[in-house]
């Protein structure tokens, strides 16, 4: 694996823990968010009939890379009345809770920042971090449209953990494992073995657990979608609102930074969707690798898979959030509390009848 | 219970409508022009800049009326006997030196209510529409032909030309007066 | 023990992206939900009725395209019937179908700008950029007509400043073919999504008595379930020669008077307008544009109140005339004025979202609230 690689190539573990902590940084995470910025103002251009950014480079490729020049050199503004300290570590706080998930995520079977048994628990419980950087913002701006979108992005991210967890359960339920490289591997195979498609399981099981993985997908991507605050659930940035909720008083690398964490989040969950549901990493159709007798192919080979899976995901946010309106704050805790957490319940409950056949 | 269950129908379906119909956009053409590239085919009744044509211009002073806004600066001399201004495109002759036709663009608020009582129809809109400019001052157009020292000559000439008939006039008056003297005298 | 509490006052505006321009409204909230709305205007004003003593009639024009921004033609079209008022003057038949095609465009026109941004208001962007994309079709109309996109100055006292150039009424049937499609379209992506009714619908309900002792006016009144059109009920140009409906609020998808029912009463009307544009285009006689048009108005002492029924609502302009070339006096009621004026009754007990919901609906524009 990458970490013994790099400790046998540096011959010390610190080193070798930081350059491996460091890795999807440099090679995934920031590669990502540079091409899903543009990718989101791509979309949603063509949505509207539009053309989106076409100046620099090709159709605009570096657009982005120009944006980020830009905010580079701007002024980082703090007003007065912020409180500094916080103020300047909330965006931080949100960078490395977004981040800090990618730690754990397989993106192949031979790649995985840290390989703990507690994967899944671990992301749930490092993705809470996110929350206290976004009411640490929205406090520190001193603004009351700033305070108003953390008030509304806390409670909207406690409440939406609930049915991500209880689907996270009924997944566990089925696998009896949180590391998700386990996890992954147990949907080997083709992809009539994706945990969507009832997992490993045979005969009439897996026909009755199809219709309720499904519901159960669907559920998780919905308070996935809310826990990253995109639209419909966006209600925390809601700009028509609260101008821009707890980034309002953010200007230059600090926006920057909430920006990245943003892209960041977006393809965590979706890679969390993906493990759980989708067989991670796996190829639905077997390996180029396998037939060419190339090992060292199907690592990359699953590292593209996994990037596909989860873009296709990412893909499917901005669409949503390109054709939607938002929703409000009581309606948005309606929704979760109302109808997201029964229905997850009852899927729990009918999966664990199955799984027990 | 019911309704519980046809809202959460009534939610996927029109979702997935409104999803449908965006996605059906993406691959529409996009309606929107490269612009500094690309430019619009403007019609021909555009109302743009204010352009004069001053050698159909008599200086009549109707556009600075009609306009609302006061943008329009015109001050005329007329011309001295043996001066030929010559014609406008449409027959009418010119009898004044248009001195001044300044036209604050930055004023204009481009209802071309000056275009209409043109008699010679010498001030018209045109459609070039890319003007803008780094100094204020530079907005204000100066249509007129002459320069400056032409200016100052025709308004010399023209006080001269009146301080000489005035004077021929005194004149006429005195000679006038010293004829009806003398005939009093008489 | 209960915790103590206060209100807390939120300045929404005047520089925020869904007020419409810079309006600035005084929140008092307790928590998210509203106590009180509080509307501040002025900051757009710009003495319109004080300045147009010192123009001429003719010169008024240009400035009364500048009240109302998104529909101008209908202002100018309201201040020359006053003003053809005063004066006693017959304008040519052809004229008045071009004013009723140029005004029932221009209601379209504007209506798509209140949809688009009420679902940008919502929180929905697509919709905003449908229909300015259809919006832009409309005002390339205006500009092959008029020349210019926004600010006409091309209906004028007793004529129009020019004939209809000579591909107008083929285009225009054509966008009318093209734009009905649209409306289902955005009926698709918008008016019945069910998150946008949920926002929407029993939001700001405005009783039928309210809104008529508010004076309420326009679509907003006929959402309230009140059949009152003034081109139906106090008909002028040649609007008694078309056959069209008065869309009214039903309470479809809640309560009459929502904000679901205003919102769905423009795109009826949008219908509307495009019925009456086309009975225009069968109908309109030929003839010369400019006969009619005075070389000067000196209208006769005495003062004249005539009201048309722009997109907002009752557009009405009381000039009183000294028998000079200056009108010596012009009161213009502007029907986003007092349209607004109802928010606060609107807001009480909703929540910041819904303030937003509730501004979006009732359509104002700035430029006519101040003037």
């Amino acid at each position: 694996m990458i970490f013994d690689f790099f400790t046998k190539l540096t011959g010390s573990e610190i080193s070798a823990s930081i350059i491996s902590a460091l890795l999807p940084l440099f090679l995934f995470v920031l590669p990502f968010a540079l091409i899903a910025v543009l990718l989101e103002r791509k979309v949603s251009a063509h949505i509207q009939d539009r053309l989106g950014p076409m100046r620099v480079g090709y159709h605009g490729i570096l657009q982005t890379l120009a944006d980020i020049l830009k905010l580079i050199q701007k002024e980082d503004i703090i007003a007065d009345s912020n409180d500094k300290p916080l103020f300047n570590i909330a965006p931080v706080l949100v960078f490395a809770g977004s981040y800090a998930v990618f730690a754990a995520i397989p993106f192949t079977s031979s790649y995985i920042g840290s390989n703990i048994n507690l994967g899944l628990f671990y992301i749930i419980g490092i993705s809470g971090i996110v929350v206290i950087g976004i009411l640490m913002a929205g406090w520190a701006s001193n603004n009351k449209y700033t305070l108003l979108g953390a008030m509304r992005s806390a409670a909207q991210l406690i409440s939406y953990e609930i049915p991500t967890l209880m689907i996270v359960v009924t997944i566990l339920m089925i696998t009896g494992t949180l590391n998700l490289n386990e996890l992954t591997e147990m949907q080997s195979g083709f992809f009539w073995n994706w945990m969507i498609f009832g997992g490993q399981a045979t005969g009439i099981a897996k026909i009755l657990l199809i219709p309720f993985m499904i519901v159960g997908f669907v559920v998780i991507y919905i308070s996935t979608l809310a826990e990253v605050n995109r639209t419909p659930f966006d209600i925390s940035e809601a700009e028509s609102e609260l101008v821009s909720g707890y980034h309002t008083e953010y200007s230059g690398m600090k926006f920057a930074i909430f920006f990245l964490a943003e892209y960041a989040n977006m393809f965590a969950v979706s890679a969390i969707v993906v493990v759980l549901f989708f067989g991670g990493y796996l190829s639905p159709i077997g390996y180029l690798g396998n037939t060419l007798g190339l090992p060292w192919l199907i690592p990359v080979e699953q590292l593209l898979w996994f990037t596909f899976k989860g873009v296709a995901f990412v893909l499917v946010q901005m669409w949503l959030r390109w054709t939607l309106p938002r929703l409000r704050v009581d309606q948005l805790m309606a929704i979760c509390w109302k109808y997201l957490i029964p229905i997850a319940f009852v899927n729990l409950l009918i999966v664990g009848l199955i799984t027990l056949i | 219970m019911k309704e519980y269950f046809n809202n959460i129908y009534l939610a996927f379906s029109t979702i997935f409508i409104g999803m449908m119909v965006t996605f059906k956009h993406l691959f529409v053409p996009a309606v929107t022009i490269q612009y500094p590239n690309v430019k619009p085919q403007l019609p021909s009744r555009e109302r743009n800049r204010l352009y004069v044509n001053m050698d159909d211009c008599i200086g009549c002073d109707q556009c600075a009326r009609a306009c609302p806004v006061n943008c329009i600066e015109i001050e005329t001399v007329k011309s001295i006997p043996g001066e030929d201004l010559g014609q406008t495109t449409n027959g009418k002759r010119k009898a004044l030196w248009v001195t001044k036709f300044d036209i604050d663009i930055a004023k204009c608020f481009y209802c071309e209510l000056c275009v209409f009582p043109c008699p010679t129809d010498c001030i018209y809109m045109t459609d070039v529409y890319e003007f803008s400019e780094f100094e204020r001052d530079n907005l204000i157009y100066d249509f007129v032909p002459l320069t400056e020292e032409e200016r100052i000559e025709k308004k010399e000439n023209h006080e001269k030309f009146m301080a000489e008939k005035a004077a021929q006039k005194e004149a006429e008056l005195k000679a006038k007066e010293s004829k009806n003297n003398s005939q009093d005298k008489k | 023990m209960a915790l103590k509490t206060e209100e807390m006052t939120l300045n929404l505006g005047p520089q925020h992206p869904s007020t419409h321009g810079v309006l600035r409204l005084e929140l008092k909230l307790d928590g998210e939900f509203i106590v009180d709305v509080i509307p501040h205007i002025g900051y757009l004003h710009r003495c319109f009725e004080k300045h147009a003593e010192a123009m001429t009639y003719p010169q008024i024009i240009p400035y009364t395209d500048r009240m109302d921004y998104l529909a101008s033609m209908y202002n100018e079209f309201g201040y020359v019937v006053t003003v053809e008022k005063l004066l006693g003057l017959e304008v040519p038949e052809r004229v008045e179908y071009i004013r009723v095609i140029m005004g029932e465009l221009q209601r379209i026109a504007s209506h798509l700008v209140a949809l688009g941004t009420y679902g940008a208001d919502i929180g929905a962007i697509t919709p905003f950029l449908f229909c300015f994309r259809d919006r832009e079709k409309i005002l390339s109309l205006f500009e092959m007509t008029s020349g210019a996109r926004l600010l006409y100055n091309y209906i004028w006292i007793g004529g129009v400043a020019r004939d209809l150039p000579p591909d107008f009424l083929r285009l225009t049937k054509e966008f009318i073919v093209y734009f009905r499609p649209k409306i289902k379209e955005l009926n698709d992506l918008l008016t019945f999504n069910k998150i946008f009714i949920e926002r929407t619908a029993n939001i700001g309900i405005l009783p039928k008595d309210v809104a008529v002792n508010y004076g309420i006016t326009g679509p907003m009144l006929r959402a309230s379930g009140m059949k009152w059109d003034l081109r139906k009920d106090d008909t002028y140009s040649v609007y008694n020669k078309f056959d069209f409906d008065i869309p009214v609020g039903e309470g479809r998808m809640g309560t009459v008077g929502d904000c679901w029912d205003r919102y769905f009463v423009r795109i009826l009307e949008m219908e509307q307008s495009l019925k009456i544009i086309e009975q225009a285009i069968n109908q309109i006689p030929d003839g010369d544009v400019t006969s009619a048009i005075p070389k000067r108005v000196k209208p006769p002492v005495g003062q004249v109140y005539v009201r048309v029924e722009n997109p907002r609502g009752e557009l009405g302009y009381f000039i009183v005339s000294d028998g000079t070339l200056n009108p010596k006096r012009i009161k213009v009621r502007a029907p986003s004025f007092v349209n607004l004026a109802v928010i606060s009754k609107l807001c009480n007990g909703h929540m910041i979202a819904d303030v937003i919901a509730i501004l979006g609906s009732i359509d104002i524009v700035l430029g006519e609230v101040d003037r």
